[in-house]
């Protein structure tokens, strides 16, 4: 079996994993949409006001949300010890995080689908820079969650206060990227200023750390 | 690159030690395993039979001494050619029992026609439309059985195969048992319930605190 073949079976096996149970899509929604209502019960922003402060409520609703999906994505590896069956077979370790990292890609962009259109009601919305802009921004601010998200989760799996961890190792490292996806939103959606360089840091934090999380993953796996 | 030797013995421990912190679960193994041979390794709980089992199947790593397995002591290159069934099921129990081994199957490179004859050698039925979490812990076991085996291992590792099975079902995991070892494979069978197979075991290997402390071709009654 290649690299390819087994990371696709691998997603398939957890998208119809979540699919039947819905674990990660149901707790992220419903705690996304209450941060939603909850931020425009606090603030009631005027339209500029709003284009300013709403990249980073975007982002931080989504960071949270994502942590919620990013704990059950190990954890269902770990009922019935089934983590174990992989590692006893002669897969390579990087195809399972590829795997797990691309299926919370999709689930995150799943909420982030659903929740934008709230958003732009909540907040009552409207993009002064180039709109189309705000496609790779969420794309890239999107990996750059999930790929940390999925490693630290992952490291975090065999600690006895996992739901904990997890959120202390990922927010720090995230902090460049989350700067990053919350200035290039900001700079779209005031139309200030271009949000190329933030994109391009976007672009390159992601490489970083795609790149490192797979070079350290067997490490991760193999640890007892 | 280790080389492997295909005329060693199945498995040779030397001095191996496994530590969990301060605690010894295996205290300076030393033993050799011929090929082609039924182990049925027994003793009381928390004599390290688990933890035995596990580090032959590279789940664990000595934390000193050298474990050799099929000829090579490096377990990344032997591990296609392994089964190991532990105590939960390694089964994810939101999918079919077919669903399951095809999965796992794509891990070895394993055709389906394959993982449905592992599934019918442990007399369940490949086109069950149940989930393995529906299942009751007898069909549960048995089709860990089938996972286990579905590469058609040279090297066999089973972790209380007949925990909550019935007795008739018992009888017949044992018989096929039986079949595999007469095909010249290796198994180290960890149970409670040795009489099920001391008629047909080759040796009966005895743990006691970490420690191997007798190796024997009979079943020792319990006042010996």
């Amino acid at each position: 079996m290649s690299f390819l073949e087994i990371t696709r079976s691998t997603l398939i096996k957890d998208i119809r994993l979540e699919w039947r149970s819905k674990d990660a899509i149901n707790a992220m929604l419903f705690f996304a949409l209450l941060v939603v209502v909850i931020f425009s019960f606090s603030f009631d922003p005027d339209a500029e006001e709003s284009r300013r402060i709403a990249g980073g409520l975007i982002w931080v609703a989504f960071l949270f949300a994502a942590v919620v999906a990013l704990n059950q994505t190990w954890a269902r590896e770990l009922r019935n010890q089934v983590l174990d069956a992989y590692r006893v077979s002669p897969a390579p370790a990087n195809p399972l995080f590829l795997a797990k990292a691309l299926g919370n890609f999709i689930f995150v962009s799943i909420l982030e689908l659903l929740m934008t259109p709230l958003f732009v009601i909540f907040y009552k919305l409207r993009a002064l820079g180039p709109a189309w802009e705000l496609v790779p921004i969420a794309l890239l601010g999107t990996w750059a969650l999930v790929i940390n998200g999925t490693f630290f989760a992952a490291i975090s799996l065999r600690t006895r206060s996992r739901e904990i961890m997890l959120p202390l190792l990922l927010f720090p490292i995230s902090l460049p990227a989350l700067l990053g996806m919350v200035n290039a939103t900001t700079a779209v959606l005031t139309g200030d200023a271009p949000a190329r360089f933030w994109i391009a840091l976007l672009l390159a934090y992601d490489v970083v750390f795609t790149t490192a999380c797979l070079f350290l993953f067997e490490l991760v796996l193999e640890a007892e | 690159m280790p080389e492997i030797d295909s005329h060693a013995s199945a498995v040779t421990a030397e001095n191996v030690i496994k530590q969990f912190g301060r605690f010894a679960a295996l205290r300076g193994i030393t033993a050799e395993f011929a090929a082609g041979k039924m182990y049925v390794v027994l003793g009381d709980n928390g004599a390290g039979k688990t933890t035995l089992l596990r580090t032959i199947a590279g789940l664990a790593q000595p934390t000193r001494g050298t474990i050799s397995v099929l000829g090579s002591t490096s377990i990344k290159f032997v591990r296609a050619r392994i089964g190991y069934m532990a105590h939960p099921s390694m089964l994810y129990d939101e999918m079919t029992g077919m669903e399951n081994l095809r999965y796992f199957g794509r891990l070895y490179g394993v055709s389906s026609a394959n993982c449905r004859n592992a599934i019918l050698s442990v007399k369940l039925d490949p086109d069950l439309d149940r989930l393995v979490g529906q299942y009751s812990q007898g069909m549960r076991q048995r089709m860990s059985l089938a996972r286990a085996i579905l590469n058609d291992p040279e090297l066999l590792l089973l972790d209380e195969p007949f925990s909550n099975v019935d007795f008739r079902s018992a009888r017949e995991m044992s018989g096929l048992l039986v079949q595999i070892r007469d095909r010249g494979k290796t198994l180290f069978v960890v149970t409670h319930q040795p009489g099920l197979l001391e008629s047909v075991a080759d040796e009966f290997v005895y743990m006691e605190s970490g420690r191997i402390t007798d190796r024997s071709p009979k079943l020792r009654t319990v006042a010996q």
